[in-house]
This record gives structure tokens, sequence and C-alpha cells, in this order.
């Protein structure tokens, strides 16, 4: 028993200080282990923390015409996010948010219940490429709504309508399969490269190199401040070759048809105009395409993404005869050959029919290439047989890549009888070579080879490498560039081509088979064709059925001696190749006109239906470089009333 | 009686230690909430703790011994009004702490419920008879504490609850505690606390509670919730070194809650190691002083009392303080007279003024 005055146990008291100081011995271990022992880990983990690196786009370069002419530029493009930091009820702001920017507002719930368990820095990506009224909405709602943001990067503003979109290409995010292959293979995941064409032929050149930004930030992501900046290095803007009036004319053309214009220089072998029908509109992908609007271009029978002027491998019909002329005058055959047509002629027990079923009558060579006699031909190829075709053929180019400068062109065929051995294990015979003299048969070729080919022969045997660069452009050592100078000289009796040349502009003469392709005043040389895709008599049990329609073709140059344009023009379905030539002839005199200075509708102002425009952002030709500044002088052009087959293609255009 | 209390007795160089620590405290909210929506904090902070100082003075006027012999009373509100929390109370957060007041405060007893505990806890071994603690003292005593710390627990309010228990703690160990006693009961939390945790079918505490006592064992496991709070805790402290440095983890805010509980965390960056153990030292001096303070106490009552506030100080620092080194979980408890908050600073000042009643009085007899 003790009294309420009695002490509590000094004892005791005593202990509970050594408790105390314990507690502090061991906190102080932990400030110690922290501060001290491990003060280096803990530094950086706080500079990791606050300082991020934000890579710094490079803006790629543009892509100008022959002129300095701006065809593909870049633009500005806003992205809407949605930072989630702060006491925002971003649930209950969803509804506004998604009004402002013309979105779902379930949608925009579900994106923040998805991100609900990200990190807090990562924003929400709620739209991309947004339009101005949307920015407008953003900006206006700093206050009500702080947590929305917009971040802007560099986007591809192409032509509109598809103008040269397969020339020029498009870009998009690298994929997964591009990453392996050794030309992308310094590339990151997330990175916009050129997916086809030029973009993707002068990526490298075009793309530049990104910069880095080390920004300070807090906790929500948002930046406070900047330490340090490497600068990105913009692309280098690409001069192309093709001349943008030219481009117009071909476009104009062949606006609403199925097939390919491709106009080069035959002196260089710089192309001036390049068109595919029908076409797409690269800015469709430059944000982000449907699977809907892919598969309906992937899957469009007139396949709009293939550039059918390097990818088409499609008989050349009668223009091979121009071949054959070639062949059997350097044999010595042609120029004394005389033959009597009548309609047709029977070789090795079959009969081949004439394309006029009354026949030529006496015919020679001039004859037979103007009037394009094919009775004449097929004794040609006879007398000649394939293998002799083959080396003629073979040496113009054709049945192989011209190694013009854009991706994914195809070879085609030229068939011999090792060919046919290799390929089929079968002997070639005879009979097929008569086929052949008519560039039908086995023989596939596409439109930039038959120009590049027709082209050396109008140049006496001077054989160039098309090419949609100017090599001296290219930066020093881009050795890619360097072939495309090469000239290759096909040997040929200069007497030969001469006379055929001279029989080659009679084909747009009045005793031609394209006469109403003339234009006076322009003397164009040129060979029709049309080719067969089937048979005849296939062609007859579906009687005028459009798919089997034939394919027109038809190549020609101006002037008839040292020319400077050759034109090479696919009208798929265009049954005949006076309507080739007459497109052809649209682009020739375009050219023609601007040599002479004949006044151009280049630049013009909307004026109502019936005009499309058709250009992007356009800068002062003659501002060069970095100075340039975006312009929105449109470029409008007169196009047919008949709906363009492109808005199938790529829906959402046509406003 | 009154004619022997002198102000001479007051604990002037206890009360230079607390205000240096509250001046610290205020520089480091003022440094932390700088150009955040908490600017100005610590103005306030100020004004809270010039009332506490008055506070203080006022209970060191109230003579204890009259408190003691009134405190069945005032344990019996204490009861009341958590027990009004728990059926009127305002239900924030999953969690029902507080009571409306009218006038439109909110009023939250579990703080003020802890000074009550103290007076309780001393009074009742204030006047026990025997040396040594029997197994009804230690259970009469625990019923003390345990009663509205259940009630606290069912809020549920775990972090207010186990400040309650050093009270019993120290109130059990100075009036008697025996070996075998602590050896058991040490036994037996230990087997209660291992259920809680990994007997499922125990729901006494929620799963947050939970999370939060886990995770801090393995931060990384749980990086954006509390153990996202312990991680960028450790990485505040360990960047300060031992001078401090930049505070990019305070005022990038990476740092949660940089002004109440993390602001030992917040004062480590800025001044380093050399900092941080002054604070600990200023602390220590403060515990030692009210130790001893306890010791020259007048009654057996007033070491308890005295000691009960050693307990609850005790008690905070180490929880937050070895929160914020990684040693402990997360569990919401703020550093006495550094966090910014006005209850926390009221209570630490009312519990000082009953130190001050006790020394003020220790030459009655």
């Amino acid at each position: 028993m003790f009294g309420r005055d009695e002490k509590v146990s000094a004892i005791r008291l005593t202990a509970a200080q050594y408790v105390i100081l314990g507690i502090f011995l061991m906190l102080a271990y932990g400030l110690w282990r922290l501060q001290v022992m491990q003060s280096d880990f803990y530094s950086l983990a706080a500079e990791k923390n606050r300082i991020r690196n934000v890579p710094v786009l490079a803006p790629r370069g543009k892509i100008l015409d022959r002129e300095g002419r701006t065809i593909v530029d870049n633009y500005p493009s806003f992205s809407a996010l949605m930072m989630r930091d702060s006491s925002r009820d971003l649930n209950g702001d969803a509804d506004l948010i998604a009004q402002g920017l013309h979105l779902d507002p379930n949608e925009v719930r579900a994106r923040i219940r998805r991100f609900a368990l990200m990190p807090q820095y990562q924003p929400i990506f709620l739209k991309e490429d947004i339009t101005p009224d949307e920015l407008q909405f953003i900006e206006a709602h700093r206050n009500e709504l702080p947590e929305l943001d917009t971040i802007m990067s560099h986007r591809r503003l192409y032509p509109r309508n598809g103008f040269m979109a397969h020339l020029i290409g498009y870009v998009g995010e690298v994929s997964e399969d591009m990453l392996n292959m050794p030309q992308f293979e310094l590339y990151n995941a997330g990175d916009v490269v050129g997916i086809s064409g030029v973009e993707r032929q002068y990526n490298t050149m075009l793309m530049g190199t990104n910069g880095s930004r080390q920004a300070l930030v807090d906790s929500h992501g948002r930046e406070v401040g900047r330490l340090g900046e490497t600068e990105a290095i913009p692309g280098k803007q690409l001069r192309l070759t093709v001349d943008i009036d030219l481009q117009i004319a071909a476009e104009e053309a062949l606006a609403g048809k199925n097939g390919a214009i491709v106009a080069m220089d035959p002196r260089t072998g710089e192309i001036l105009a390049m068109v595919s029908g029908p076409t797409f509109d690269p800015n469709d992908f430059a944000v982000h395409v449907s699977r809907d609007q892919w598969n309906k271009l992937v899957t469009d029978p007139d396949k709009p993404l293939l550039n059918k002027a390097i990818q088409a491998q499609l008989a050349p019909g009668s223009t091979f005869k121009i071949i054959m002329s070639v062949a059997g005058w350097q044999e010595g055959i042609a120029q004394t050959l005389h033959v009597n047509c009548t309609g047709g002629a029977e070789f090795y027990g079959r009969r081949f029919g004439c394309w006029v079923k009354g026949g030529h009558g006496e015919v020679t060579l001039e004859k037979a290439i103007y009037q394009s006699c094919d009775v004449f031909f097929y004794t040609l190829a006879e007398k000649l047989g394939i293998d002799r075709i083959a080396k003629y053929a073979t040496e113009l180019g054709l049945g192989q890549k011209t190694g013009i400068d854009l991706p994914n062109e195809v070879s085609g065929v030229m068939p011999s009888e090792e060919w046919k051995i290799r390929n089929f294990k079968q002997k070639w015979f005879a009979g097929e070579t008569i086929s052949v003299g008519i560039g039908q048969g086995a023989v596939a070729i596409t439109p930039v080879q038959l120009l590049r080919a027709i082209s050396a022969i109008s140049m006496g045997g001077r054989m160039v490498v098309p090419h949609v660069i100017n090599p001296t452009d290219m930066p020093p050592g881009y050795v890619e560039a360097q072939h495309y100078t090469e000239v290759k000289n096909v040997p040929i009796d200069p007497n030969g081509w001469n006379f055929i040349t001279d029989a080659m502009s009679r084909v747009l003469l009045p005793e031609g088979t394209a006469p109403s392709a003339h234009i006076p005043g322009i003397d164009i040389a040129g060979k029709t064709g049309s080719a067969q895709i089937v048979s005849l008599a296939t062609r007859a049990r579906f009687k005028n059925s459009e798919d089997l329609a034939q394919n027109g073709w038809f190549v020609g140059f101006t002037p008839r001696r040292n020319p400077d344009i050759v034109v090479c023009v696919l009208f798929q379905g265009g049954e005949h190749g006076k309507l080739a030539a007459r497109l052809a002839t649209q682009v020739i005199k375009a050219y023609v006109d601007k040599q002479r200075r004949v006044p151009q509708k280049m630049v013009e102002k909307p004026k109502g239906d019936g005009t499309v425009d058709i250009g992007g952002l356009w800068t002062d030709p003659d501002s060069d470089g970095d100075k340039q500044t975006l312009q929105g002088g449109r470029f409008v052009l007169d196009l047919p009333k008949k709906p363009l087959a492109l808005a199938t293609a790529a829906p959402g255009i046509q406003e | 009686m009154s004619r022997y209390v002198s102000y001479r007795d007051f604990d002037w160089i206890l009360l230079a230690f607390v205000l240096v620590i509250c001046g610290m405290g205020v520089m480091e909210i003022h440094s932390a909430t700088m150009h955040t929506k908490f600017a100005g904090a610590h103005v306030r902070q100020i004004y809270w703790v010039g009332a506490g100082v008055g506070a203080m003075f006022m209970m060191s006027l109230i003579n204890y011994q009259a408190l003691l012999d009134q405190i069945h009373w005032f344990y019996f509100a204490a009861v009341g009004a958590l027990m009004a929390v728990l059926v009127f109370g305002q239900k924030y957060l999953g969690a029902r702490r507080w009571i409306k007041m009218p006038g439109g405060n909110h009023f939250q007893p579990s703080e003020w419920v802890k000074l009550i505990l103290i007076l309780a806890v001393a009074k009742y071994f204030a006047e026990m008879r025997q040396r040594e603690l029997s197994w009804a003292d230690f259970m009469k005593a625990g019923a003390i504490v345990g009663i509205p710390m259940l009630m606290v627990l069912a809020q549920p309010d775990l972090g207010t609850a186990l400040t309650y228990v050093p009270i019993a703690v120290m109130g059990v160990f100075l009036g008697g505690l025996q070996w075998r006693q602590g050896m058991l009961v040490a036994l037996a939390a230990a087997i209660g606390i291992g259920a809680v945790f990994y007997v499922p079918k125990v729901h006494v505490l929620k799963s947050y509670q939970k999370q939060r006592l886990t995770s801090f064992i393995d931060p990384e496991l749980d990086p954006q919730g509390s153990g996202y709070q312990v991680e960028q805790s450790k990485i505040a402290v360990g960047s300060g070194g031992l001078w401090g440095g930049k505070g990019s983890q305070t005022h990038g805010a990476f740092l949660p809650v940089p002004q109440t509980d993390f602001i030992f965390a917040a004062f480590s960056e800025e001044h380093g190691f050399v900092g941080a153990l002054g604070i600990l030292l200023l602390y220590f001096i403060v515990l030692m002083r009210l130790t001893q303070n306890a010791q020259t106490a007048p009654d057996r009552a007033g070491t308890f009392v005295v000691m009960g506030v050693v307990a609850v100080l005790s008690f905070h620092i180490l929880v937050n303080v070895g929160m914020v080194v990684g040693f402990m979980p997360v569990t919401g408890i703020p550093l006495p007279l550094m966090s910014y908050g006005g209850s926390s600073v009221l209570f630490m000042f009312l519990a000082l003024g009953m130190v001050m009643n006790v020394r003020m009085r220790r030459f009655v007899n």
C-alpha cells in the first residue's frame, strides 16, 4: 500500500527516456540512410522525376515542283488532350467537353475510366487534328475546363482530291514490318515516315532529325521550366522534276478515268508529270484512316492505291509495233518487207486477223506504222522469231525495271524461248511469236517502260533513266541519286529511227490511226495501241461488258527530231488508242503552250460551280528555303461535270 | 493554494524550444505552399500558434487536480460525443469523423478525446493502491482507453485510434506493469495484428487501410497509391543529401501534402540531413524536458499527466517521421507543432498547458 503522494518509479521514467532515445536514434538512422548513404540514388530519382526528355519533332521537308512551287507543305495540327490533375470532376465535365469537341460523351467517360489506373502525368488523348472551332472552344474554356490542353505537331498537307497522290505518296507511322527492314532500322516506333511515293523514296532526306528538350515538369507532367534543348534539324526540301502546269494538264486529262499518264524529258529522263487513276486523297491517311475507308481503297477493282505508271503490267498492244519496227530495221528485214493485207493471214495453221477487217492492201513499213497494220507485223514477227524480238525489246528496257526513283516498281515480262522454259518448263511455240508481234500474248510492260523505250528510239538510241528529282540538287554524297544521270546507248541505224519516227508523225494525220487527236501547229510523232485483256472470243461471249473493254495506249513525243517531251498514256477500258492519243496531246499541248509562253491557267480564283480546287497551300515561287510563308492561294481547275472517280475512292472530299 | 502558483515556475525554456519548432514549421509551410493554392497557409499557422499559446496559458491556470476530480464527467462527455459522431456524424470519404456544428463549423471530437484520456488514465493510476499492476487493473485501464478507441475505429479512423494506444501503454508501464504481463500482452497483440492481416474473415481493417499498411513494405508495388507517397517522400528526403537541396520534390508537387503530413520530408529535402537532425534534436530536447517535469511533479497524477503527453508526442513523431523515412506506413498522422492545421496545433498547446499546469504546482506541497 502506498499513498497518493508516492512517486512514480524513477527507474521506469528513466526507462521511458531510453525508449524515446532509442526511437530518435532509429529515426536518425533512417535519415542517415536516405540522406547520406543513398543520397546519390535519391538525387537521381528526383532528377528523373522532374526532368523529362520531350522530343522536338523536326518538320518534314517540303516537296516542290521543278520551278520551286510548293506541292506538299506542313501545317500546324492540334490535338486535344486532357490533363488528369487537380480536383476537377472529369466525369462531370465530360458532357461539355464532348459537346465542344464533337465527341460522344460516353466515349469520353470510357476513356477517363480506361486511364484511371495509368500514372497521373499521362494525359488522355481526346482527339487528333482538331478543327479551328474546336481549338477555339478549348481556348475559350481555359478557366472553366483547365484540364483541357492542346499539343501542336506538324502534319503533312497534301494537295487535295488526290492531285499527284501516287507520285508523292504519303506518310504514316512506321509499321512493325518496316522497322525490320534495313532502310528503316534506325527509326523508332511512332516515328512518322514515308510510306509510299517520293515520301518513301527520299524519306531520309525529307525527314530531318528530331531534337529533344529537357523539360522540368511537376508531378502532373506540366512543364514548369526548361533545362536545355537540342534543336531539331528540319528535313531538306525536295525539288521534283515535275512541272505543276503539266501535271495539272495530265490530271485534267485523266480525270475520272482508269489508267496512267507519264511525261518525260527524253534528253534527261526527268519526269515532267505522272498521274495514275483513279486516285486517293493522301490527306485522309494523314490523321487516321478508318478501316472501312482503307478496305474500300484496297478492294476497289480499279486499284486506286496502285501507281499504274510504274505498277501496271499490261500488254502494250500496237505500241509494241515501234519496237518491232526497230528490231526489223536493225535486222535488215523491215525496210524491204512488203505485205498484202487482206484483213488477216494464216500462220502455223491458225488465222490471225487484222484490226481492219477489210485489210490494208499493199503495206510497207511506213504505212504499217501509221495505219497500224497487224498483218505486216505478224509477218515481221514470223521472220524475226521470238529471240530476236526479245533481244531488241530487252535492249530497249522492256520487261525490266527502269530504275525510276519510286518505290515498288514492277518489271513486267518480255517473253523469250528461254523465259518460257524457265518459267513454264515448256517449249516456245512459234505461233506465240505472231501475237507478240502486235504486242499481245505474254508481253506485259509498264507505262514507264514503254515511255523509256520510245524515248530512246526518238533520241536515236540514247536511253536515259527516268527520275523525279534533279540529281544535282541532292545533298553532296547522296549516292542513290548518282545513277539517274547514267545514259545507255542502244545502237540504232540513224536511217532506221528517222524513218520510223517520220512514220509515227503521220499517226495523227488524216491517214493515221488517231487523226482526231491532231493539234494544228504541233508536230507530234506517236503510236496508238489497243490491247486486249482477254481473247476476242471470250470478249464476244460477254458482250460489251465494260470490265473487258480493251486498254487504249498512246505514246508520243514532240518535236519529231530532238524531242523535248515524250508522253505515254494508258487508258484502261479506253477501247481504242485514239482516245488515249487525245489525252496525250492535251498534255503535249500544255507543254508546248508553256514553251511558247501562251498564257497559262495556273492560278485562278474560284468561280462557282464546275470548279474543283485541287491545290493546297502555295508559296511564292521566287521565295526559297526557310523564309517561305504559308499562303492561302488556292489553285482551281475546271473539271468535267462528270463526277470524279476519286470521289468513290476517297469519300468525304466532296462537300 | 493559488498563491503558490507563479509564472516564475512556468517552463519558459520548454516554451522557447516549442516555439522554435513551430517557427521551423511555419517557415517550411511557407516554402512548401508558395505558388500553390495553399499559399498563405503559414500566416494562418502563425495565428493558430498564437491561439495555441493563449490556450496553453489558460490551461495552465486551471488546477489539474481540480480537473482530475471531475474527469469522469469529461470522460462520459467524450464517449457521448464519439457516440454522437457515429450516429449523427457527417459522412465524408467513407468515414464519419465530424459533427456539423451550428454555424457551419465541423467538429472532430476524436482529437480532443486524447486530452481527456491522458487525464483519465492519470487519474486511474494515481489512485491505484498497489505497487504492482494486477490483471484487473490492467483490464480497467485498457477499457478506459479501449472504449473510445473502438468507437473511433468504427468511424473508421485508424490513425487517430492508434494515437490512443501510447497513452494506455505509458500508463500501464509506469503504473507497474510486470514483466510477465508485458510479455503476454505483447504476444497477444502480435497474434491480434497477425489475425487482422492474414486471416481473411477478420474484417477489422478496411482494405484501403490494409493496403496502406502493407504498401510501405514495398512501395514500388503500388507506385500511384500510398506506396507512391512513401516513395516520393523517400526521394524527397534522400535527395536533400547532407546539406539540403533544391526542393524539386516539394515544389514540383511530387511530394503529397508537403505542408501537413509530409512536412518533415519537405523540410529534410530543403535542409538536408543536418537540418533534419536538428529538428529531431529539438523534439528530443522537448521530450527530455517534459520527462524532467514529470519527475518533479508534485504527485503521482501529475507525473502520469505529463508522461501521457510525452507518450502522445513521441508516438506522433515516431509514426510521422517513421513514415517519412519509409519505416512506417502512411497513417495520416501529422507531425505535432510543425504540420499545418489548427486542431493539431491547438491540441498540442493544450497538452503543453497541462504540463505547465503540473510544473507550476510542483512546490505546492
